[in-house]
């Protein structure tokens, strides 16, 4: 690499730390995008322009056809399914280091694997311009591991986000007794592709270390329940970054192991957040099974519950003075947000004052129902976060609930023994009347019964959220 | 050369860490996003691994590897934007 390759990589890489800078501040987190786009964009030039030797019908054919497929799905995508889709392109880039480690590794070591006349000892030297031997076998492993697992682990992560996967913790009969089996053989492939000494061994080692590494990837998130998936995905995002850090050691780029290891350690501070927003640790997340333990909890009726029609919501609604809106992953799926701003425009012109509170976890991505409501333009300042609403609920006329449910269970504060024990919610049951838009007292993500249901002062409103809304509107602006 | 790129690799852990202690909910979703993007970085790794020297299974790989990252890159940062511009309408109208 010249120097001026070099220096303008870490131009790059300034723009990367800018970006995500920028990225963290909502007045500029638009510009901070941007700037790391900007950065991307300049590192690919220059390594177009540095690098020798590349084949170009190869280069170019791979960026139309990867550029196309990306740009077209971003565009097409529902902001109903963007966790989805962030759990998808976080997979292929884990697999895109998995697939750096392993051209190299086949390229300059293996170029002919099979052949009877070819049998290294072992990897020579020199085969990476900066590091020694083993420390590139090492990196080679490591980038195919990690980047195997991250893109397995995501593609697992999509199938339950968009409900393809039951969300339901899916726990194997002896799962630790097959990991660890998985984990001496992974071990041993791993030696075999960088130590084993012969070629067709490392070239199978190679890719027995790409298979167990999946296996793993999906061993690792079945077992965790769908409400944990924001979680697994953000951790995810940390192992793609990772990937792609050790494939800069792989090919001795300094470029991708500071870009790859910033998102590591940005991807993991994000992991954090989102665990203590749940109130549970990351070790507590990982093992998994959560929300599968009270599923007999569920053979246990409600009773007592007031089932209210669009007539009789509006009519509480219309003598509300204060409303706050409790939107959660219903509201994506019934894609009702455009008709929840309605109503609240409507209330607010009737002298109601209108807020939405938004529980750091509610929907299927932190951040997921403030991006819904900014699609429909509701008001940045009406949206409230949990710690600074939480106090008002008990002087509130109504609370509207649309598709929440696990955010809202009072049993986070009542049951010490129930699963979300000690999980901050939203404390809707204190206010005057609560109206709970649902389509039926079917539990949440997590799995588990929710007593606000039988509540004294909640009216059951079942049905499509947004069929609702829209029939409560029209009552409102009738009368 | 080890040693030194040990360094850049902790050194940019820390400043990952650093960089964003505070964030508020709203964006937690564009920037896990926006760095998601960045992780695509390994389209640098991808476009040098199209060595013209290499072997037949390399180049496949090498090719794939391309595609995938370019996916990551292009999907991630329209994507991010997207998400941002909500945003971003929305309050110019307030203004």
């Amino acid at each position: 690499m010249s120097t001026l390759a070099g220096i303008v990589y870490l131009v790059a890489t300034a723009f990367f730390i800018i970006g995500v800078k920028n990225l963290s501040k909502v007045r500029t987190a638009r510009k901070g995008n941007q700037y790391a786009a900007i950065g991307m964009l300049i590192a690919i030039v220059v390594t177009l322009v540095e690098y020798a030797g590349l084949d170009w019908r190869i280069v170019i054919a791979g960026l139309l056809v990867g550029g196309g497929i990306g740009a077209w799905m971003a565009k097409r995508v529902e902001m109903t399914g963007m966790p989805e889709l962030v759990a998808l392109f976080n997979g292929v880039g884990g697999l895109a280091s998995a697939l750096v480690a392993g051209a190299e590794f086949w390229g300059k070591y293996l170029p002919n694997p099979f052949s009877k006349d070819f049998a290294p000892a072992a990897i020579p030297d020199g085969l990476s311009d900066q590091l020694g031997s083993s420390i590139w076998a090492v990196a080679v492993i490591l980038s195919v591991l990690v980047g195997s697992v991250t893109f397995l682990g995501s593609l697992v992560a999509m199938g339950k986000l968009s409900g393809k996967i039951s969300g339901n913790p899916v726990i194997l009969p002896g799962r630790h007794v097959i990991l660890g089996l998985i984990g001496v053989a992974t071990l041993y492939a791993a030696y075999m592709t960088g130590f084993g000494g012969v070629a067709g061994g490392a070239a199978i080692g190679l890719i027995a270390l790409a298979v167990l590494a999946s296996v793993i990837g999906v061993l690792a998130v079945l077992p965790i329940g769908g409400a944990d998936m924001p979680v697994v995905v953000s951790l995810l995002n940390s192992y793609s970054g990772i990937a792609a850090s050790m494939a800069g050691f792989v090919i001795g780029n300094p470029l991708l192991i500071t870009a790859g290891a910033l998102v590591g350690a940005a991807g993991l501070i994000l992991t954090m957040i989102m665990c203590k927003a749940m109130n549970r640790s990351l070790g507590n997340v990982l093992i998994g099974g959560f929300g599968g333990a009270s599923a007999a909890d569920d053979s246990r009726d409600y009773t007592n519950v007031k089932s209210s029609s669009p007539e009789e919501a509006a009519m509480v609604l219309e003598a509300a003075e204060s409303v706050i809106f409790i939107p959660g992953y219903g509201m994506a799926v019934a894609q009702a947000q455009h008709v929840v701003k309605e109503l609240g425009e409507e209330l607010e012109k009737r002298g109601a004052e209108v807020r939405y509170a938004i529980h750091p976890v509610a929907g299927r991505m932190p951040g997921h129902m403030n991006v819904l409501l900014a699609e429909s333009d509701v008001p940045y300042e009406q949206l409230w976060e949990l710690e600074r609403i939480n106090g008002d609920f008990k002087n509130t006329d109504v609370t509207v609930i649309v598709g929440a449910n696990d955010v809202v269970n009072p049993e986070a504060i009542d049951n010490p023994e129930s699963p979300i024990a000690g999980m901050p919610i939203l404390n809707a049951h204190e206010s005057g009347t609560v109206l709970m838009i649902k389509r039926s007292l079917s539990p949440g993500y997590a799995g588990i019964r929710n007593p606000l249901f039988e509540r004294e002062n909640t009216l059951m409103c079942f049905g499509d959220g947004k069929e609702f809304l829209a029939s409560i509107l029209e009552e409102l602006k009738d009368t | 050369m080890l040693v030194l790129f040990l360094f850049v690799f902790v050194l940019a852990i820390f400043t990952g860490f650093e960089l964003i202690s505070k964030v508020p909910a709203t964006l937690h979703t564009p920037l896990m996003s926006g760095a998601n993007a960045i992780s695509g970085i390994t389209i640098v790794g991808a476009l040098i691994s199209a060595n013209a020297d290499f072997g037949t299974a390399a180049k496949v790989l090498g090719f794939l590897a391309i595609v995938f990252a370019m996916i990551n890159v292009v999907g991630g940062f329209m994507v991010t934007d997207r998400m941002l511009a909500m945003f971003a309408s929305k309050k110019k109208k307030k203004a």
